[in-house]
């Protein structure tokens, strides 16, 4: 099946959203492709419909931008401006160059619909914004395989989408903003949360404190996240990690302990909680497998774009965390100026920065407001020699740490996929995507691209039924 | 449930290696399984270690069960359908 339009935008979340809305009032004819059943990404990830949420708000946050964005598409969508194909996880961008200014380029936006992704769409348009969001980056621990161990962001998604919880008594740890919004929200909705678990400590906040207090309004939200842990009693530990997590066949407990400023754990500090779930992140990494594929050069993790996020490939835009994470509100003012980027050079005309001033501003205040909270919560430094030799790195191989090291150390290996070939750490299903910052740590690499050609993988017969051109 | 005010619709029954659980229209097959407090539903085809959710949104792969005699289902993506038979996934599944 082949659907065209103007503008392909791949991702329903806050950026894919406020581009979709820029373009379409604009006149640009929008097709938004997107993996999950309704709009609104990770950050406003709803209830599904049959579970009858009267109160949703309830687990959001800015749920009057929300609201404004949902019913935005909804003018478009009713006005046939926008078509939302939901439940299509896309695998690939094709991009056919044009053979003279009159015929310019065209994309193929190859997607696998429904949750049995066996059936192949392709969308074709004359321009592409990849607003493709981030995943979680977890660096492993002893015990980090068990059954009730899931990643911070996991938890969240499964309690606002399927409003269920990983278990009664919960830790929360690692480190990153997300992990407040995760730790109360479990406890908002009945958890117990036994610890919160921070690596970061709070001098690394101070010292970046001038950095941070320029944004007033995040002051504001993180005051009010400390209001909330201390209603429902949730323990804060500041400078501590989990060592390891405990259970026979599934999770049991966990030991914490406190970390030096050198990043070792203080001796005699180990402690043991008692729990049923541990959701664990490391911070988030962007989502960049499209526009690799493209061609798009990468800066650091994420996609390169310039002032109208633009990517260095004609007729492709980036918006959101894939750009470089820093949450919803600098995903919202990148997506409106990709759309209103993307309408100005689909008319043929210059776009005029002046009128998306107000946006930019947004913009810049997100980023240098990201880019300081990254150095308070970059992991804590020591994590990899905290992992025994007999702990599974590569989840989908089940390759252990002993194996990685053995093949960076007695075979030599100084880069992730010469590692890859040694060892199958990230061959499997999920092609590196939870086991590459681990590899990278353990051996000392640099993180390579992963140069995957397709996103997901995908049933030889959608490939054999792809028409040549 | 009672912080969001769900309503959902009639409840129904699926099976999970052989026992009945009960499940509620709109979750997914994850969703369902971590309401019954089941939290694996994998054994892994190296170590036969048992697995469940990881990461909740489709990338980790780590969820993976047979429904219906389909193997290699992501639970987290997976709405639950009345009578679903839910299935231990054992290594690859075939």
């Amino acid at each position: 099946m082949t659907e065209r339009a103007d503008l392909a935008v791949v991702g329903a979340g806050p950026a894919g959203l406020a581009a979709a809305l820029a373009a379409a009032a604009r006149g640009v004819r929008v097709i938004l492709v997107d993996a999950d059943g309704q709009a609104g990404g990770q950050f406003y990830r709803q209830p599904a419909r049959a579970l009858g949420a009267r109160r949703p708000q309830a687990l959001h946050h800015q749920w009057r931008t929300w609201e404004r964005l949902r019913d935005g598409l909804e003018a478009h969508l009713a006005a046939g401006r926008i078509t939302h194909l939901t439940d299509h996880h896309v695998w690939c961008v094709e991009r056919k160059p044009g053979s003279s200014a009159r015929e310019p380029a065209s994309f193929a936006v190859h997607a696998l619909r429904g949750p049995a992704q066996q059936e192949g769409v392709t969308v074709r348009a004359g321009a592409v914004l990849l607003a493709t969001g981030g995943y979680e980056r977890v660096l492993p621990f002893p015990g980090w395989t068990l059954p009730g161990v899931v990643t911070a962001g996991g938890a969240q998604a499964m309690l606002k989408g399927g409003l269920v919880l990983p278990g009664r008594t919960v830790v929360v740890a690692g480190t990153g903003p997300l992990l407040l919004p995760v730790a109360t929200g479990l406890a908002a909705a009945g958890a117990r949360v036994a610890a919160l678990v921070e690596s970061a400590g709070p001098k690394a906040a101070a010292r970046r404190s001038p950095a941070l207090a320029a944004h007033p309004d995040k002051l504001a939200e993180a005051v009010w996240y400390a209001g909330r842990l201390v209603r429902y009693r949730v323990r804060t530990l500041a400078r501590h990690t989990v060592l390891e997590a405990h259970g026979a066949g599934r999770l049991e407990a966990v030991t914490v302990a406190a970390l030096g400023r050198d990043g070792r754990v203080r001796p005699g500090s180990a402690r043991r909680i008692r729990c049923d779930a541990l959701a664990v992140g490391h911070g988030l990494l962007p989502h960049t497998d499209l526009a690799e594929t493209l061609g798009c050069t990468l800066a650091g993790a994420a996609v390169r774009v310039d002032d109208e996020q633009r990517t260095d490939v004609p007729g492709v835009w980036a918006a959101g965390e894939t750009t470089g994470v820093g949450g919803a509100a600098l995903a919202l003012a990148e997506g409106h100026i990709a759309g209103r980027s993307i309408a100005a050079r689909l008319h043929g005309t210059a776009p005029d920065p002046r009128s998306w001033a107000a946006a930019a501003r947004a913009r810049d205040r997100g980023r240098a407001f990201s880019a300081a909270l990254e150095t308070v919560y970059a992991p804590a430094p020591g994590w990899a020699d905290r992992i025994t030799d007999d702990t599974v790195v590569c989840r989908c191989e089940e390759v252990t740490a002993g194996q990685v090291r053995t093949a960076s150390g007695t075979l030599g290996a100084d880069d992730p996929r010469t590692v890859k070939l040694l060892t199958r750490a990230g061959m499997g299903w999920c092609q590196g995507r939870m086991c590459a910052p681990a590899v990278a740590g353990l051996t000392g690499c640099p993180p390579s691209p992963g140069r995957r050609p397709f996103a997901r993988p995908v049933p030889l017969g959608v490939l054999a039924a792809l028409p040549d051109d | 449930m009672e912080s969001a005010r769900a309503r959902p619709g009639p409840a129904f029954t699926v099976t999970f290696d052989g026992r009945a659980l009960t499940a509620l229209p709109g979750q997914t097959v994850a969703a369902a399984l971590w309401a019954a407090g089941v939290t694996s539903w994998r054994s892994t085809r190296g170590g036969g270690r048992p697995r469940g959710v990881f990461c909740g949104i489709g990338v980790c792969f780590d969820c993976l069960v047979t429904v219906n005699g389909r193997a290699n289902q992501r639970a987290c993506l997976v709405p639950v359908r009345p009578g679903d038979v839910i299935r231990t996934q054992e290594g690859t599944g075939r």
